[in-house]
């Protein structure tokens, strides 16, 4: 015994008397055969860049030069990085424009679809479709739709318009510093609103139908339905629907990329743009994780603010 | 009796008639117009982009600008799906795309199953910790880590390669976590008799839990596959040449090379949309299953 092997080398050491069970010996060696291929490439591919990303924005390096240990330098110079907050107003504006416009259509949609009609699954499917597309090329079908000139989109509007007899015009869209957000917000909106109304469509149909019979006994209006059964028991769906499309407006990148390339003048470069231009078109890798983890900061924050809201507004039963 | 518009106030009050049933009936018709209404001229908005799609992608160079607009191209130029197919490589950017796509799909059913039968079925030191962290990173967003990811690859030498195109999505705490949770619903009798029989944990993981799990797993399966043809930021960031492109990449390559000629990057758009429309019309259970599992319990 005196000749065995350190104490920390032998397994039932750490693991505790457990370990001495030949069967439950067995079971823990099969754990670590099943997990090792996910756990190594978690900790590669997963933790390793995280931890390796917090430590590159405290750094000075362009991918070719030695690093420059720079601190907080990255984040001191962000505050005074006009450009920085001019991308993190262009994702909020896409945040705010997008978000709550995407959850009253999609809810307005699974109400309509949780009539008990016909055609359910032909309505479910149309509004899918756009969900499961590329991002890229609806992103390119739109760009075309958006075309001042040959585009379908100004054509039916301007049509609208002149057959209404409003002294309207429809906007140059994309090529316009103005409206390029809204039609960003737009076409995004029309891309998520499937996905959501599915989640919604799952949520109205969970809600017990004795609550509506009971309120129907009791006279009360569809209106009144609404407000008091239908929308206080969706509120755990609203609420995932809510977080979720938030982080998602946060990272919103490809639309920018396709149909704007940022412009015009700029008004269009969103946050996760932004992180892009630094890290792979400037070489800026620090400050790009730097910017990084100041978003990944912001979804943090503003999702447990949400969590720490959610009493007061979320109905769980 | 006869007129139902004033049969509500005539009822106040007394007990249920047949004339409040009338008038319910009629209440539930005019819902169900409304029903219509809003969904049909939603479809319409839902489909018209598609169609313009469609429509612009068989017009020769003329029509393709032509104001007023038209919707339907006459003649008819076919050949412009022969003319985009010789612009740019069109096939390898297809075989890329459906290449790295099947790989991420197998290779992540096979890691995430197997950590997950783990995570679900072994009692093992450090389990509730280690699933934990793995939750949590389930909260991080892909481009706080891309920029290491991209480093890390690049000291591989990965670089505008396959390996640099899958092995680093291959491992997705998403759908361990997903599958996790399917497991956790199997009942464990039938386990109980094959460990007694003296089955390996492979064994059970193998002949009893994956058979079970095939709705779980063709819908992660889905998802992994459309999310990969879809993807990309990731290949963006790796992918130089012209012969590594996949089809979104390949799309954007276009846009900057032909970009005048709409007509022809609506059939670029629309040969990436097919493959995983058609994969979608035929799957479609699971994709919707797949998103109310993820929402409802996530």
């Amino acid at each position: 015994m005196a000749t065995s092997a350190p104490a920390w080398r032998s397994p039932a050491n750490w693991l505790g008397p457990e370990y001495r069970n030949p069967a439950r010996r067995r079971e823990i060696r099969a754990a670590f055969l099943f997990l090792l291929p996910n756990v190594v490439g978690f900790l590669i591919f997963m933790v390793g860049p995280l931890l390796a990303s917090l430590g590159f924005s405290l750094l000075d390096w362009n991918l070719l030069s030695a690093p420059d240990m720079v601190w907080l330098g990255n984040y001191l110079e962000l505050f005074r990085d006009a450009e920085f907050w001019r991308s993190l107003r262009a994702t909020f504006y896409y945040l705010v424009g997008s978000v709550p416009l995407g959850l009253v259509l999609s809810l307005a949609l699974a109400l309509a679809l949780n009539q008990r009609i016909r055609g359910i699954r032909f309505f479910r499917t149309v509004y899918f479709i756009p969900v499961v597309s590329s991002m890229v090329a609806v992103a390119l079908m739109w760009r075309w739709m958006y075309n001042p000139t040959s585009g379908i989109l100004n054509y039916m509007l301007n049509e609208t318009f002149a057959f209404l007899r409003l002294p309207l015009r429809a906007p140059d869209w994309l090529q316009s510093p103005v409206w390029a957000m809204p039609a960003i917000i737009l076409m995004s909106v029309w891309k998520g609103m499937g996905y959501n109304m599915v989640l919604f469509l799952a949520g109205l149909q969970g809600i017990p139908r004795h609550l509506y019979e009971a309120a129907e006994i009791d006279g009360a209006s569809n209106q009144r339905q609404f407000w008091t059964i239908t929308l206080p028991l969706l509120t755990p769906t609203t609420f995932f629907v809510l977080i979720m499309s938030i982080i998602g407006s946060f990272q919103v990148f490809e639309q920018a990329y396709i149909m704007t390339q940022g412009g015009p003048v700029r008004s269009t470069v969103t946050t996760v743009y932004y992180i892009y231009e630094n890290g792979f078109e400037w070489h800026k890798m620090g400050y790009a994780s730097a910017v990084a983890w100041v978003l990944f900061a912001l979804i943090l924050g503003v999702t447990l603010i949400q969590w720490r809201t959610q009493e007061r507004w979320v109905f769980y039963e | 009796m006869s007129s139902g518009t004033i049969a509500p106030r005539a009822t106040t009050g007394l007990p249920r008639t047949r004339i409040e049933t009338h008038s319910g009936r009629r209440r539930l018709l005019w819902r169900n117009v409304t029903a219509y209404g809003v969904l049909s001229l939603g479809s319409v908005l839902m489909i018209i982009p598609f169609l313009w799609m469609l429509s612009t992608s068989l017009k020769d160079d003329r029509q393709a600008y032509v104001f007023p607009p038209i919707w339907i191209p006459s003649p008819v130029a076919w050949n412009n799906y022969l003319d985009t197919w010789q612009a740019l490589p069109f096939n390898l950017f297809f075989l890329n795309s459906a290449f790295v796509s099947l790989v991420l799909t197998v290779a992540q059913l096979a890691t995430c199953s197997l950590g997950a039968f783990a995570f679900a079925r072994l009692r093992f030191p450090g389990r509730e910790r280690l699933f934990v962290l793995y939750l949590a990173t389930l909260m991080i967003p892909f481009q706080v880590i891309m920029i290491p990811l991209f480093v890390l690859v690049k000291e591989f030498g990965w670089i505008d390669s396959y390996w640099g195109l899958t092995i680093p999505l291959i491992f997705s705490p998403y759908g361990t976590f997903l599958l996790r949770q399917f497991f956790k619903t199997i009942p464990l009798e039938l386990e109980d008799a094959a460990k007694i029989d003296g089955c390996s944990w492979f064994r059970i993981y193998w002949n009893i839990m994956l058979p079970l799990s095939k709705p779980a797993m063709a819908t992660l399966g889905i998802f992994v596959f459309m999310w990969s043809w879809n993807n990309f930021l990731w290949p963006l960031l790796i992918v130089s040449s012209l012969e590594m492109k996949t089809l979104p990449l390949g799309l954007a390559y276009f846009l900057g090379q032909y970009t005048i000629y709409w007509n022809l990057l609506m059939v670029g758009a629309t040969i990436a949309l097919v493959p995983v429309l058609v994969i979608f019309f035929f799957a479609q259970r699971y994709f919707i299953e797949g998103i109310t599992l993820t929402g409802l319990k996530g």
